[in-house]
């Protein structure tokens, strides 16, 4: 294989799904240990875009070198001395978050947006926003290079903010460091989180299976990147599942002039790897689906940087 | 009874087991609502004749200019910053905006109406083994999931029947919690993982959080390792029900086939599944005699 060019600009890989349970981190865990051996080896950042169900850490064996806080929205808080009772934060509040028990107006701090439209409204002042701890976010460094991931407390919002700054600290370490490719481990679905993790890439890289559901949801997610502009490329995981399901999807892809990166058969490798906490590529290398996601990632590096 | 199947990881298993659930009960009583509004895939189980449309639409602020006297006000109250003074201009950025109407309601010059701006659509209808059957499904490049959760929630009444069954978007940010409030009891989904375990983790402190009871489906038995069996009994969590992994299963429901429609050798396990919820719920707080459906199959 011979280096046409080398852009030096960082290359920012997302990985997407739509349904959930595709084997995004997986491939993405795999993708990283492929960049870190390949010849000339790449140097990457990993970033992991799921955060309220992170687990890229779970198999790269990564060492936490700083932990911050992340402050996330805020919440409405009603001080009972000061209110009358007047029920005018109830009547403005569009999230149902404010009810009144027996007089006592009552903030549910899992419904409330933090709009901030009854602290506005109160004629008391008795409503005063408070900020919330969301979550953290950590640095640490992986076998495979830094990652930064995060950990969303449960049932906070701003999972979108939150997204964006992991992405920027992947991104400005890779320029710190002229690192060439940060892969973004991406969250199922194509809301707030999946537009935050594919902004700026310059691929995304969508796993799907082949089952109606998989086709499905990855039809909605290729709509959100066309949306977007971002360019797509697709990778079926447990291939062999469902053969019309394939065909469904390789039309999909067909249409809208989507290549199909690879094929990756199932393979109880992956989850035994998963187990001892390392990518099937690093559990093992020959193992069918090992072979597959190394088509996967040679594809990958064609593309994005114009190998031949 | 409203019965949530959420998971904290995606892929585990959720529509598997709400959908089976629902036909396993009393499908005539049972409302189905797919709140996974990004996803939304439990249509190709349950085949529903979607009949129903409504345009879920969040109000976003347009504003008058020959009334605005830039006066910034808006853009002050605003805490997603989806309306800005520039330049001396009012403007809108509408893909910010939650909708919360307190820029209308502060401005001192009634310079800003609210308009609907289409998010998604509601769509229900019946499925040929009785079951009402809605969904809330969110346009793509839209954002924001949860009003189209909130209005999928409430609409047609959807409380009005003796067993409602939600099958919940993965994760446990805000449009998890918005599928969960209200819910009875929360099936937890996972798989004999690491990353089954770690999710279930997350999702098992959200339900806590929420105070609501909860209990566990371990989905692909026999995969991974023993790990989430451990967590389970350390953390009180009654494991309720367990399949095996099987391939013959896997290709079943990539079909679009629901588990007990292929396996009706299931269809006691789900039935037993739902006594031991009814048993669950009524043990820590007083169920309405309308949720007991009678389980005479």
């Amino acid at each position: 294989m011979a280096l046409r060019e080398m852009d030096p600009k960082t290359k920012q890989l997302v990985i997407l799904s739509g349904k959930g349970g595709t084997g995004k981190t997986c491939v993405a865990a795999a993708l990283a240990h492929l960049a870190s051996i390949s010849e000339p080896p790449l140097k990457a950042v990993l970033a992991d875009a799921d955060v309220d169900a992170a687990n890229l850490e779970l198999i790269s064996k990564p060492r936490r070198l700083d932990c911050q806080p992340f402050y996330g929205g805020q919440t409405a808080v009603i001080e009972p001395n000061l209110c009358s009772g007047c029920g005018l934060c109830s009547a403005v509040c569009r999230f149902d978050a404010i009810s009144s028990n027996n007089g006592a107006f009552q903030v549910n701090p899992f419904a409330c947006d933090g709009c901030a439209a009854c602290f506005f409204q109160c004629p008391e002042n008795a409503i005063k926003m408070q900020a919330q701890t969301a979550g953290e976010w950590f640095q640490s460094e992986s076998q495979f290079g830094p990652l930064f991931h995060a950990e969303l407390t449960p049932a906070q919002e701003n999972s979108g903010k939150l997204v964006t700054l992991i992405k920027q600290q992947a991104r400005l370490l890779a320029m710190d460091e002229s690192r060439e490719l940060v892969i973004v481990d991406g969250p199922p679905g194509i809301g707030c989180p999946v537009i935050s993790a594919a902004s700026g890439a310059d691929y995304a890289l969508i796993v799907t299976e082949p089952s109606r559901s998989g086709a499905a949801d990855l039809s909605r997610v290729l709509k959100t990147t066309a949306h977007f502009g971002i360019n797509a490329l697709v990778c079926i995981n447990k291939a062999g599942l469902f053969p019309p399901g394939e065909i469904e999807i390789e039309t999909l892809c067909r249409e809208q002039d989507i290549p199909i990166a690879g094929r990756i058969p199932f393979d109880p490798a992956v989850v035994e790897g998963m187990t001892q906490a390392v990518p099937v590529t690093v559990y093992a290398p020959q193992s069918p689906a090992s072979v597959a996601i190394r088509a996967v990632w040679s594809r990958i590096r064609n593309i994005l940087w114009g190998y031949s | 009874m409203i019965i949530a199947v959420a998971s904290g990881k995606g892929g585990t298993g959720k529509t598997t087991i709400a959908t089976s659930l629902a036909r396993a009960v009393s499908p005539a009583q049972t409302v189905f609502l797919d709140c996974d509004v990004e996803a939304p895939n439990a249509h190709l189980f349950l085949e529903p004749a979607l009949s129903l449309r409504q345009e879920v639409s969040l109000l976003i602020p347009q504003v008058d200019n020959k009334r605005c006297t830039a006066c910034g006000k808006c853009a002050e109250v605003c805490q997603y910053h989806a309306i800005v003074l520039l330049a001396g201009e009012t403007l809108v950025f509408p893909e910010l905006c939650h909708g919360c109407g307190s820029c209308a309601l502060n401005c001192p010059e009634n310079a800003i109406s609210e308009v609907p701006d289409a998010i998604g659509v509601l769509e229900s209808g019946p499925t040929s083994c009785g079951i009402k059957f809605a969904r809330g499904v969110l346009n793509v490049g839209e954002p924001m999931a949860v009003p189209v959760i909130r209005q999928l929630k409430n609409w047609l009444g959807a409380h009005n029947q003796p067993l409602t069954i939600r099958d919940v978007p993965p994760g446990t940010s805000c449009p998890v919690v918005e599928s969960l409030l209200g819910a009875d009891f929360t099936i937890l989904v996972t798989e004999p993982t690491p990353f089954g375990l770690h999710d279930l983790k997350l999702a098992a402190r959200l339900v806590k959080q929420l105070n609501q009871s909860a209990g566990v489906v371990i989905n692909r038995d026999g995969i991974g390792d023993n790990r989430v069996e451990e967590f389970c009994r350390e953390a009180g969590l009654p494991v309720m029900m367990r399949i095996r992994f099987d391939r013959r299963i896997a290709e079943a429901l990539a079909q679009g086939k629901t588990l007990v429609e292929t396996f009706p050798e299931f269809l006691p396990q789900f039935r037993e599944l739902y006594s031991q919820i009814l048993e669950l719920v009524s043990g820590t707080r007083k169920v309405d005699s309308r949720a007991q459906i009678e389980l005479n199959f």
